[in-house]
């Protein structure tokens, strides 16, 4: 790694006042970035953790809405959001291990945006609100493409708002090495429709498969896909597996989370 | 350069530390505390667990400066003051569930998490909760017996020695 | 019952307690007084001149003491290859130079080009960051029939090519094998992939050189699993050093499967750089530098044809192999696809004629060794494949026409230059089919089926030849070592033996196995033994431990010293109770007179040995301390027969393992607690193989699978508790100790059962699936489903 300073602010309005220093990043859990800047791909000259930033941090639930800060680590929202919003507890408990749920938090994923992330499935796939340091984000808004996101440099995800669905699965297939997703898919059924959101598998990263939506909004069964397929061009293809492959996955998936949410 | 102060296994220990300073590093290299392994370089070995606050974390994806002030407890101080090891690791021993050791304190360290989190695990969660943690000698078999057996659980109808 | 103690019997390992609290001493726990470190600034092209390399802005940045580049070891020797392979034509191997610090090209993917020596790790970073590098990249080979093509660019220019031999095995049997497979009933054909591996033991390579100029030694701490060889390999070839002035320390090492056999550049440069800049010169390998530094394994590409006759007996094989050697010859790179390959390609069965084409080659790819089996998963995968192809072909069960085809009578001179001493391979099989619960198959794949998934069942034998070697059979297959092994037994005026073996564990469990033996035979507690391994300073010239060699030829050479000890207690313990010495008997650690009461403890014999007041000092010298070299007669022959049980997910391709089960014949058993340990590990490695493990290159030789995010490493979820079973025996018959070796069975055994299983699985569904290439990833089993 090069040679740092790391802050460690006790607000937000500190953090982002910390932030403006040149060259100077956003430290969430780490559990992307340290490999990152052992790898030398980032100079940061300052780092500003984000960890003690107790506005930051919590899980609740209100009026149907699930709001978590963005500095809360997946295990929190494991073990927290549980009872309010399954589906979304349920993708947190399977980021990565344990040791790196403990860590990793939701802010920090979707700063990031890695395409083969799991969250930002689950911030598009709800409609979510992203909360940062100076403005709301709608998520449909929010994510712009592979590591790309609405996010101005120094702004701060402090927290997401989702809201919660009448029902809902996220269904993950793990690239067999990383464990991140090869294909994610949110489905999430609220009352004015379906959202579907696709992770992993495009090289635009996340994105909402609207066909598949539209299909849904008129008969909610797995069947309702039949004759529906993603087009491979935008695919990623990678060693683990064809722009064709991922394709497939997309729908085999989404036809599970269906049947999942019955 | 900051100063740090953590307690770690109980007794808090201070050091001067580069923002840089990974906490595996801190415990190694400022500590001597060379129980805990650096396998790989992205976050996914898990032969550097060590449990911060209680919970189970990689200690080289984390720096030191963030353990400031906190509670960090390593293998070393697993066993008791006399060396008698405790159920985890003893269980590891009666069922062979190391071979080289490299990834042994991680796999101690992350078994007791999930103990802590869940007394009597299943075989899956087991195999689910080790994730994290790659070992290359047993195949795992005698891991998760071991585990199993850690936490009072029969393990006598699983196959082999 | 199961014994408590000695040969046979379980004891906790003793390793265990250090290795769970945390005070194991693995060589990147080793810090020496005023240290410095070592970066090595790596090639990121795969093939290219180096036109300029200017460290003079890097050698200014702080902190640094020195930088090397290649320049630096001109004067100095190469990195020797410790095998000489002989090709069709009677002609030596292409052996390249293989420098410390590249010089004037560089031809892989991490080929070291300088070294940065400094105060600190990261200022030693910096500053590679700061030399001036000027390489003019060239044309990559990484396809090996690529590389063999005219006008190829070629990795050695001062080569002829890229070829490094022509290897033809039995050269003579080739024209009959041709005529036999022309003329047969049935040939079954298969062309297929095994393909590079990345050993991956979870410790990472490191190296710790130290020079003390007073003295002129030279000290190396290394994760090594054979430190003499190091030693002599790195004094002899590389260096110029004399082993005397040379101690290679391999302390606590965390795992190996190989890779940690060889000598590698690093450790030369760490031990020659410690003399130049007169302090300690530590290298820690990153898990990122590993992947293209560590020798990787494997990487052959094979056709393979069997020829039966009309009643389905083998009657010929033929394979034709291009094996990848990469850019360097590792150490034993040239004997892993040829005499650790070819030799095995009879299997467990009696086909009378045999040949064996092996074209190894140069690419622009990481140097390619030994990995866990070397050449014998490989011949096992390719022969077991093709046997179940040819089954599904005639429409045969897979097992009865592999026990049709069984040798059963031992020994058993194979028509490739081996001689099977003992076996049985019926008792294996029958032993597999009863612990796998095959009958309980079919309702199996039953439930599967309802859940909508496929399920197979896939069955192999092999056989191994481990226990290497005998010293003068491999030098005349261009062995340029012995492969012998030593051990030196010291008793204790009290009693207690200290024995120093040559053998090193890196994670077998030596230092609990070794004192079961001697336990026995002397009739003590396993506790009254300690082993000392892993330092040239204080044990006997050893070859280290590899190719599941410790004990069948470790322990014999501590048995052989062990045998010698007892001889001479003998005689001091007849001259003690005034009886002749063929009379002496030693049985639970006391000697008495044959016919007699009269009797003397095993620690009144050794504290006379060691204060001889009333000793025939005329006769036998004080002292009780003896050494044994033992050098084998043959090669051990373990075999066995797996079975595999899969459920495949038609729609993702998935495969999940349902059930494995290995049922081993290892001959005699020392410790069976860490024979079922070394299985595990191995079926792991193997499932790894099968399923989940690849290194990838892309066609510019960049390194596609270059960490854990990309080469997928079996985790615990993805396998299941294995059944593996040992109790067919059949000893061997020229070691003392009547062993075999288990260390590598489980990497053999296993991947050719999984793919196996696999296309059981597939073609239970109607599809036309005869093979897919490892590793069977859920998008390759995939596209096989869509046909």
């Amino acid at each position: 790694m090069y040679s740092f300073e790391v802050d460690k602010p006790g607000s937000v309005e500190a953090a982002v006042a910390a932030l403006q220093i040149e060259e100077a990043m956003a430290l969430g859990g780490g559990q992307t970035l340290i490999p990152t800047l052992k790898q030398r791909l980032a100079s940061p000259s300052r780092l500003v953790s984000l960890a003690g930033i107790a506005e930051m941090k919590g899980v609740s639930a209100v009026d149907g809405v699930v709001t978590i800060g963005g500095g809360t680590p997946h295990a929190t929202v494991a073990r927290e959001a549980a009872g309010a919003y399954p589906a979304l507890a349920a993708l947190a408990g399977n980021i990565g291990d344990p040791a790196v749920r403990n860590r990793g938090t939701i802010g920090g994923s979707l700063a990031n945006n890695d395409p083969a992330a799991c969250y930002p499935s689950a911030a598009l796939a709800s409609g979510a609100t992203i909360v940062t340091s100076s403005r709301e984000i709608a998520a449909d808004d929010y994510f712009q493409g592979m590591f790309t996101t609405a996010l101005h440099e120094g702004e701060i995800v402090t927290a997401v708002r989702f809201p919660v669905p009448q029902a809902a699965s996220y269904q993950k297939f793990e690239q067999p090495a990383s464990r991140f997703a090869l294909v994610g898919v949110f489905l999430a059924r609220f009352a004015e429709g379906v959202r579907v959101a696709v992770t992993g598998a495009s090289e635009d990263g996340v994105f909402r498969w609207s066909e598949a939506e539209e299909a849904l909004n008129k008969e909610f069964r797995a069947d309702a896909l039949t004759g529906l397929a993603i087009a491979p061009e935008n695919m990623i293809a990678d060693l683990h597996g064809t722009k064709e492959y991922r394709a497939h996955l997309v729908s085999v998936m989404t036809k599970r989370a269906i049947r999942a949410v019955g | 350069m900051s100063e740090v102060r953590i307690v770690v296994n109980g007794v808090e220990r201070v050091g001067v530390v580069e923002g840089r300073t990974l906490l595996s590093g801190f415990l190694r290299d400022g500590l001597g505390l060379t129980g805990t392994h650096v396998g790989c370089d992205t976050s996914q070995c898990g032969a550097c667990v060590v449990h911060v606050d209680g919970q189970a974390v990689k200690s080289c994806t984390m720096f030191a400066v963030e353990a400031d002030g906190r509670s960090v407890d390593t293998i070393e101080g697993q066993a008791a003051p006399d060396g008698t090891l405790n159920a985890i690791q003893q269980a590891f021993q009666d069922h062979h569930g190391l071979q080289c050791g490299f990834c042994t304190p991680g796999m101690v360290m992350s078994a007791a998490a999930l103990l802590k989190e869940n007394p009597t695990p299943g075989e899956a969660e087991i195999r689910e909760y080790l994730e994290g943690n790659l070992c290359r000698c047993t195949g795992y078999h005698n891991i998760v017996k071991a585990i199993l057996a850690a936490s009072g659980q029969d393990v006598a109808a699983i196959a082999a020695e | 019952m199961p014994k408590d103690h000695g040969i046979g019997a379980s004891p906790k390992r003793r390793e265990d307690v250090r290795f769970l609290s945390g005070t194991g001493n693995y060589t990147d726990d080793i810090n020496l007084n005023g240290q410095a470190y070592v970066h090595f600034l790596r090639s990121d092209v795969a093939h290219g001149r180096i036109d300029r390399v200017d460290t003079a802005a890097a050698a200014a940045m702080p902190g640094v003491v020195r930088i090397f580049t290649g320049a630096d070891f001109e004067g100095v020797g190469g990195l020797p290859c410790g095998w000489q392979v002989t090709d069709r034509h009677g002609q030596p191997m292409a052996e390249p130079g293989h420098p410390v610090l590249a010089q004037g090209k560089v031809r892989h993917v991490g080929d070291p080009i300088a070294a940065v020596v400094a105060d600190t790790y990261e200022q030693a970073r910096d500053a590679a960051e700061a030399i001036e590098l000027d390489i003019e990249e060239l044309p990559a080979v990484v396809d090996m029939k690529a590389a063999l093509r005219d006008g190829a660019p070629k990795v050695h220019d001062d080569l002829a090519g890229n070829l490094c031999y022509d290897w033809g095995f039995v050269e003579e049997n080739r024209e009959a094998v041709d005529k036999a497979i022309k003329e047969a009933a049935h040939v079954t054909t298969l062309e297929l992939v095994n393909q590079r591996m990345v050993a991956n033991p979870m410790e990472p390579r490191v190296a710790v050189g130290d020079y003390n100029r007073a003295t002129g030694d030279h000290t190396l701490y290394t994760t090594s699993q054979n430190p003499h060889v190091i030693r002599l390999l790195m004094g002899a070839f590389v260096l110029g050093i004399p082993e005397h002035k040379l101690r290679v320390v391999a302390p606590d090492v965390g795992g190996g499967f190989g890779t940690k056999i060889f000598h590698y550049a690093e450790e030369a440069f760490c031990t020659f750089a410690a003399k130049a800049v007169n302090r300690p010169v530590k290298w820690t390998s990153s898990r990122s530098e590993a992947f293209m530094s560590d020798a990787h394994g494997r990487d052959h590409v094979t056709k393979i044809e069997l020829a039966l006759d009309a009643e389905n007996n083998f009657v010929a094989l033929r394979t034709d192999t291009h094996a990848n050697m990469g850019a360097y010859l590792s150490t034993f790179a040239p004997s892993v696809p040829t005499w650790l390959h070819g030799t095995l390609m009879a299997g467990n069965y009696k086909t009378p004629l045999i040949y064996v084409n092996v074209k190894a080659v140069f690419t622009n790819t990481v140097p390619v060794d030994a990995y866990r089996g070397a050449g014998r998963p490989e011949a096992t995968f390719q022969l077991e494949r093709v046997i179940d192809k040819a089954a599904r072909e005639l429409g045969v069960d897979p097992v009865a026409l592999r026990r049709q085809n069984f040798i059963t009578e031992f020994p058993y001179a194979t028509p490739v230059a081996v001689e099977y001493d003992t076996g049985d391979y019926n008792a294996t099989m029958d032993k597999l089919i009863e612990i796998g619960d095959f009958a309980g198959f079919a309702a199996r794949r039953a439930a599967s089926e309802a859940k909508g998934k496929l399920r197979g069942l896939g069955v192999n034998c092999y056989i191994e030849a481990c226990g290497i070697a005998p010293s003068n059979l491999v030098g005349q297959l261009g062995a340029r070592a012995g492969l012998y092994e030593s051990a030196t037994v010291r008793v204790n005026a009290t009693g207690g033996l200290v024995v120093m073996t040559g053998s090193h564990s890196h994670g077998q469990g030596h230092e609990t196995a070794f004192p079961q033996v001697i336990a026995e035979m002397i009739g003590i507690d396993e506790s009254m033994v300690e082993i000392v391994h892993g330092d040239t300073a204080n044990t006997p010239m050893g070859m280290g431990t590899y190719g599941s060699r410790s004990l069948a030829v470790g322990g014999s050479a501590m048995v052989r010293a062990t045998e010698k000890i007892i001889n001479k207690a003998k005689r001091i313990a007849a001259h003690l109770m005034e009886a002749s010495e063929s009379d002496i008997e030693l049985k639970d650690g006391q000697f008495s007179v044959a016919g007699t009461d009269k009797s003397v403890a095993w620690g009144d014999v050794t504290l006379a040995a060691y204060v001889p007041h009333n000793y025939p000092l005329e006769d036998i010298e004080p002292g009780l301390e003896e050494t044994a070299f033992y050098d084998p007669s043959n090669f051990t022959y373990p075999s066995g027969a797996y079975a595999c049980e899969v459920e495949v997910d038609p729609e993702t391709g998935r495969v999940t393992i349902e059930r494995m089960t290995a049922a081993d014949d290892f001959g005699n058993i020392v410790n069976p607690m860490i024979v079922s340990g070394q299985v595990h590990g191995g079926l792991a490695q193997g499932i790894g193989q099968a399923l989940l493990e690849g290194c990838v290159y892309d066609e510019n030789g960049q390194l596609l699978s270059a960490s854990y995010m990309d080469y997928a490493m079996p985790r615990a979820d993805d396998l299941p508790f294995y059944t593996v079973d040992h109790s067919c025996v059949t000893p061997c018959t020229h070691n003392p100790l009547g062993v075999k070796g288990c260390g590598e069975a489980g990497a053999i055994g296993s991947p050719p059962s999984v793919v196996n299983a696999v296309v059981d699985a597939l073609q239970s569904a109607g599809r036309d699936v005869t093979h897919i290439d490892m590793p069977l990833s859920p998008a390759r089993v995939w596209a096989a489903l869509q046909g």
